[in-house]
């Protein structure tokens, strides 16, 4: 909450807060910039804030799901948001933080049928789902029904292996892999926020990266 | 010799889908590029692995 003897910053105000870190030539960059975060949960709450901090304009949200106490470990919610959609409480949340991020938010579950259009727009998509099965339809459909768009994905950050196990290599032209590529959930058990945490991270900064031009690793 | 995930195998001729029968895959969690192409589910039973080839098969855990 803001005091009540302080203004709300304005758009103009928050940009130039931004410009004055970035550049404007970057932050131009960003702020026209539209990222498709797929799956809301520990990835992808963590990048949709990173990715908001940072001035991306927009962001396409996309996520079936609502919030679950099971969810507190690790994703950005709060006990208040238990129930909601996770779409609608990301929303409330990025609005706190990046008040005029423009955001598109679809609550239904994506699959090879609906995913060219949910995500035609974006100019980077990253995969931020949980189930392995959900993560290669995302990859496959995204790279067989739109190439040339780039996307940033995810596997591996389960358990409490090293941070210094999660990484980011450059599987294809437009195509990036976060992570170990081998803890697995189902194996080890359960998932630790900053694991999880440094893996939306590397998939974040790639994102930014690539914004800002620098598209090999 | 076709160079798979950086090691070099004697695969060559063989169908992509026998490849990855053989070497234990799943094919629900994997995504496959071929020479910096994906390439399509539908066509692992029709891709035949030629001498030469370079393949990245990216195998998806669980957890997110």
């Amino acid at each position: 909450m803001w005091g009540a003897a302080d203004r709300y910053p304005s758009r103009e105000e928050m940009r130039q807060t931004l410009v004055s870190r970035h550049g404007a030539e970057l932050q131009t960059k960003l702020e026209g910039s539209t990222v498709a975060i797929c799956g809301l949960g520990g990835l992808g709450s963590n990048l949709a804030i990173a990715l908001a901090r940072a001035g991306v304009g927009r962001l396409i949200l996309l996520d079936f799901d609502q919030v679950d106490i099971t969810n507190l470990n690790r994703q950005q919610y709060k006990v208040s948001q238990l129930g909601q959609d996770k779409t609608q409480a990301l929303a409330e949340n990025l609005r706190e933080i990046a008040p005029y991020v423009s955001l598109t938010c679809h609550s239904v579950r994506v699959t090879e049928e609906n995913l060219p259009a949910l995500l035609q727009e974006a100019d980077i998509i990253c995969e931020a789902f949980d189930q392995p099965e959900a993560k290669a339809m995302l990859v496959n459909g995204v790279l067989e029904t739109l190439p040339g768009k780039a996307l940033v994905a995810a596997s591996g950050m389960a358990g409490l292996g090293s941070p210094n196990a999660i990484r980011t290599r450059q599987v294809g032209k437009h195509f990036y892999l976060c992570g170990d590529e081998a803890s697995d959930v189902a194996e080890l058990g359960s998932l630790f926020a900053p694991q999880v945490m440094l893996c939306a991270a590397h998939q974040a900064q790639t994102v930014l990266r690539i914004l800002a031009g620098e598209d090999k690793l | 010799m076709v160079t798979i995930n950086g090691e070099a195998l004697d695969v060559g001729g063989k169908t992509l889908a026998a490849y990855l029968t053989q070497a234990g895959y799943e094919q629900t969690r994997i995504a496959v590029e071929r020479n910096g192409e994906i390439v399509p589910k539908a066509k692992y039973d029709e891709t035949q692995l030629q001498e030469g080839d370079v393949v990245e098969v990216v195998r998806f855990v669980g957890g997110g």
